[in-house]
């Protein structure tokens, strides 16, 4: 853990902060720029942050890789299953028309999960990645 | 205006061939991937001209506007930098591993290791 | 317009400048925070040129996250590019020198940067801007372009990142490294 004092009350205001933004990435997508990927790289940001601040084992601890990794796949897992969940409903795959009564509040619907799913495989990998890379010790 | 109106695309071009070249002629790893990531950065910028149109804005419907660039490239690209880090940090954690193998990651050492053996 | 072209013109410029700077650099630590910076330029020009999608990812991946991964490379491998031995430049720049001028030379029959009536902005684009209000009912069209009518190469792209990140954990792993509290510990 690094001792500056500035960094770390700096760093203690602003990612609240980060993650709230890229929160809103996430579920305004639809209205202004932004959407999963986005959002899923700016939450990563965040936590590397706190990672780069007050250390990879604290960081690993509140996050353990394990859960990354249950993540990164149930992302991907979350956006096919929509596909296949309107291929049962009666539709093509990833027709969301037929996910709800409105074919456009289907969309809405089909769209917000898709998102989720872009996000959490996009914020969960950029995070392993970054545990990867991080984790291996200097020289060898 | 007759000279700036292919200016994005030269400069594009230029952008690439700059990468290209560290790519072809520099000998360390770590500044091949930089120089791949140039290139391919020109080529986002490339794509993203394409999508302009005069007068147009930001893909996102207002009401009052009629005029709006291109939204097919933007999404081609928005997924295209994601997956470019995504194996940006393959190449990287391939240089780790030929660093722990070899004990360097220059080219023309790594060739002479192999040779040796 | 005339506004929006100068800074474009002036953001590229510093682009160029520092592409060259990246090849003549042999500190590679420098040559990491140019090309977060390179990010940041580029992300600028997506700006300016009305994709603020793009913009925003490339500010978020290129300078953020790749200049991270990247100076976790260095620390692991080295600071300094070794000077070069028994290279001749000549071939690689003949080579680069040629193939610039062959797209450059395809670049002279493309239309014109902003010319509404590019064969690119007559095909599905006019349909996503006109329709996508009706079919999909959210104003960003770049979202659903991008999560609805091409859904299935977002599926693809997603799980390329989900491959990528299964590559890198069969490369490097995720090694916890012991705390420095408790050195009795075992893992």
């Amino acid at each position: 853990m690094l001792h500056h004092t500035v960094l770390r009350v700096v760093a203690k205001l602003l990612i609240p902060m980060i993650l709230l933004f890229a929160l809103y990435v996430q579920f305004h997508g639809d209205y202004s720029p932004g959407g999963g990927f986005q959002a899923g790289v700016i939450f990563a940001a965040g936590i590397i942050l706190y990672a780069l601040i007050f250390g990879l084992e604290d960081t690993m601890d509140a996050l353990p890789p394990g859960v990354l990794k249950i993540l990164s796949p149930l992302g991907v897992l979350i956006y096919a299953g929509v596909g296949v969940d309107t291929l049962l409903l009666g539709g093509n795959f990833l027709d969301y028309n037929f996910l709800a009564h409105e074919p456009t509040h289907g969309q809405h619907l089909g769209i917000f999960l898709v998102e989720l799913g872009v996000g959490v495989t996009v914020f969960s990998t950029m995070l392993l990645l970054y545990y990867a890379f991080a984790g291996r010790e200097p020289g060898q | 205006m007759t000279v700036l109106h292919l200016y994005n695309y030269e400069i594009a071009i230029f952008l690439a061939m700059v990468g290209f070249y560290v790519v072809v002629s520099r000998g360390n790893l770590v500044k091949k991937v930089a120089g791949l990531s140039m290139f391919q950065t020109s080529v986002f910028i490339l794509y993203i001209s394409m999508g302009v149109v005069d007068g147009g804005t930001v893909p996102i419907l207002v009401e009052g506007m009629t005029h709006y660039s291109n939204p097919v490239p933007h999404v081609l690209i928005l997924t295209a930098i994601v997956v470019g880090v995504a194996t940006t940090a393959v190449a990287l954690s391939l240089i780790i591993r030929i660093k722990e193998a070899y004990g360097t990651v220059e080219e023309d050492e790594i060739h002479e290791q192999d040779k040796s053996f | 317009m005339n506004l929006d072209l100068t800074i474009d013109v002036l953001l590229l410029a510093f682009m160029a400048v520092i592409a060259i700077a990246v090849v003549r650099m042999r500190d590679l630590f420098g040559i990491a925070m140019l090309f977060s910076v390179f990010s940041l330029l580029s992300a600028g020009v997506f700006t300016v040129m009305d994709a603020a999608d793009v913009a925003f990812t490339e500010a978020a991946v290129g300078a953020g996250v790749s200049t991270i991964l990247m100076l976790a490379t260095l620390t692991r491998t080295a600071r300094e590019e070794q000077p070069k031995r028994s290279r001749n430049p000549t071939l690689p720049l003949i080579v680069v020198f040629v193939t610039g001028a062959l797209l450059v030379f395809g670049t002279s029959d493309l239309p014109r940067m902003g010319d509404a009536s590019a064969p690119a902005h007559h095909h599905v684009a006019p349909r996503y801007i006109e329709d996508s209000e009706r079919e999909i009912g959210i104003p960003n069209i770049v979202t659903s372009v991008l999560a609805s009518y091409r859904g299935y190469d977002t599926l693809g792209e997603t799980t390329v990142i989900f491959t990528a990140g299964v590559a890198v954990m069969a490369l490097l792993g995720i090694r916890r490294r012991r705390r420095r509290e408790e050195p009795g510990e075992e893992d």
